[in-house]
């Protein structure tokens, strides 16, 4: 017989017992293991995807934030320049006005200087003119420079005409005061009473005189009473002298002759 | 010559006796649980793991796959029973290497209790599918004249897994046993070598047929397309 009934009975039991060894080792936990790494691989992927969706939306964001700043740059710079091109203009006419400020300053102390230089020249052209004149005439004629200027004041007031004279002597005859006579050097005793007696002669009075020095008086003698006056100063000739130097500096230089281009 | 190890008895009282069949199928039990107990003792759900895992891993998952393609919809629920079949005939099989072995399912008794198995589990898991009523109504489709025909077809295809099963594990040991004597060297080699194969086949077969038998018991088919007029 090739069916033992009992081996049948067994071998199904052993079967059955097999089943639930299996099921109870072998396919719960590995079931089990790949349904848990599927889950935490699904988690993964889930995880992954919000991760992407996060990224994109920060992406687009930083893209929306990066156009607005570009933007925002863009309008910053333009106002800037705006600024700028304002400042530099306001800039340029602060310095240009700088410049004429300067310029006229400049300008101004050029004209004080050359004023000045001017005065100087005056003052130095007389003093030199004066030390000449006594020093030549002291080694020509032994005579001395004040002596000289007295007697040609005197004889220029000689030489006034009649209606000059006439108005100078009455206002000296009218005058309470002393008639002033004021001179650019103190004038030696001599000398006073020398012109003293000049006019005494000439306006046929006894008149007072008083004596002063102005240096402001380029080296001359006046005579002043009542409001008439009448002067005697080298100023016309240092006039002249002025004139004829001006001419001299504004003479333009002659250019220099260019050498001949030497034949090739 | 023994034909079957139900005849290798070594302990007997009374109707109560324990042959080669019993025993070998012990061991087979014993080597399947304790290297499962083993192998599934350090399971990890990371995604590196040990390859006696992915072993296990790629079996249990081929077994659903298989399941699944025969038509099962839920392969977790009939896997117990379809995937230690195959494991049970395959190791009966794989074991045949081991000198002094006799595969158990060489034995008529187990495959008819196998057979067995499969005959009272195909009802049950059509009767826990779609009720008593609903499971012996399927005995007469198409019509009440096919009922006789349906229970002979069911008995039948039992007694046809028990036997092709039988026929094909014994005569693989009884071969093997004759050319032993005949040509000693090379040649049983290559027989245990297609008795491997044979076997293996053999698993395959037993499972999915039963799985089969399962899947038409259950009325968890596609739904009939509308016939169009």
């Amino acid at each position: 017989m090739l069916i033992d009934w009992f081996t049948v009975g067994a071998q199904a039991l052993n079967f059955l017992i097999l089943v639930w060894l299996m099921k109870r080792y072998l396919y719960q936990p590995v079931l089990q293991a790949i349904d848990a790494r599927e889950q935490r691989i699904a988690a993964q992927i889930a995880d992954a995807a919000a991760r992407e969706a996060t990224a994109t939306q920060e992406k687009e964001e930083f893209k929306r934030k990066n156009t607005e700043f570009d933007k925002q740059r863009a309008d910053m710079l333009s106002k800037a320049t705006d600024e700028v091109k304002t400042e530099r203009q306001r800039l340029i006419e602060e310095a240009r006005k700088a410049a004429d400020a300067l310029s006229s300053k400049r300008d101004e102390l050029l004209c004080s200087d050359a004023k000045n230089l001017h005065e100087s020249i005056v003052r130095r052209t007389q003093a030199e003119v004066f030390a000449i004149a006594r020093k030549t005439l002291t080694d020509l004629a032994g005579v001395s420079l004040e002596e000289r200027m007295i007697a040609v004041f005197a004889s220029r007031l000689q030489a006034l005409d009649a209606a000059a004279r006439g108005r100078l002597a009455e206002a000296l005859k009218q005058s309470a005061e002393p008639a002033l006579i004021r001179s650019a050097f103190e004038l030696p005793p001599a000398q006073r009473a020398v012109l003293q007696q000049a006019i005494n002669v000439i306006f046929s009075a006894d008149i007072h005189l008083r004596f002063e020095t102005a240096p402001a008086i380029v080296s001359g003698i006046e005579l002043s009473a009542g409001g008439q006056k009448a002067t005697w100063s080298i100023a016309d000739y240092l006039a002249s002298l002025e004139q004829g130097v001006d001419e001299l500096l504004a003479k333009p230089v002659a250019p220099v002759k260019a050498p001949d281009a030497i034949p090739a | 010559m023994r034909l079957s190890p139900d005849e290798m008895i070594f302990w007997q009282h009374g109707w109560f006796k324990l042959n080669g069949t019993i025993v070998f199928t012990w061991g087979i039990m014993l080597l399947l649980a304790v290297g499962a107990k083993l192998i599934t003792r350090n399971l990890t759900t990371e995604h590196q793991r040990s390859r006696w895992q992915n072993l296990l891993e790629i079996i249990v998952t081929a077994m659903q796959q298989q399941i699944k393609d025969v038509g099962l919809r839920q392969p977790e629920k009939f896997i117990g029973f379809l995937g230690t079949l195959f494991l049970f005939v395959a190791a009966a099989a794989l074991c045949t290497v081991i000198p002094g072995y006799e595969p158990p399912t060489g034995s008529l008794s187990t495959t008819a209790a196998l057979a067995l198995c499969v005959l009272i589990a195909v009802p049950m898991f059509g009767i826990a599918d779609q009720g008593v009523g609903g499971y012996l109504k399927s005995y007469l489709e198409p019509t009440v004249i096919m009922l006789p025909f349906n229970l002979i077809s069911e008995v039948s295809r039992t007694l046809a897994l028990a036997v092709r099963l039988f026929g094909n594990m014994m005569s693989g040991a009884m071969i093997l046993a004759i050319l032993l004597t005949i040509t000693p060297f090379l040649f049983p080699i290559l027989m245990i070598l297609l008795g491997l194969l044979t076997g293996m086949v053999q698993a395959y077969i037993f499972s999915i047929l039963a799985a089969v038998y399962i899947a038409a018991a259950m009325s968890t088919h596609e739904p009939k397309a509308p016939v169009k007029t």
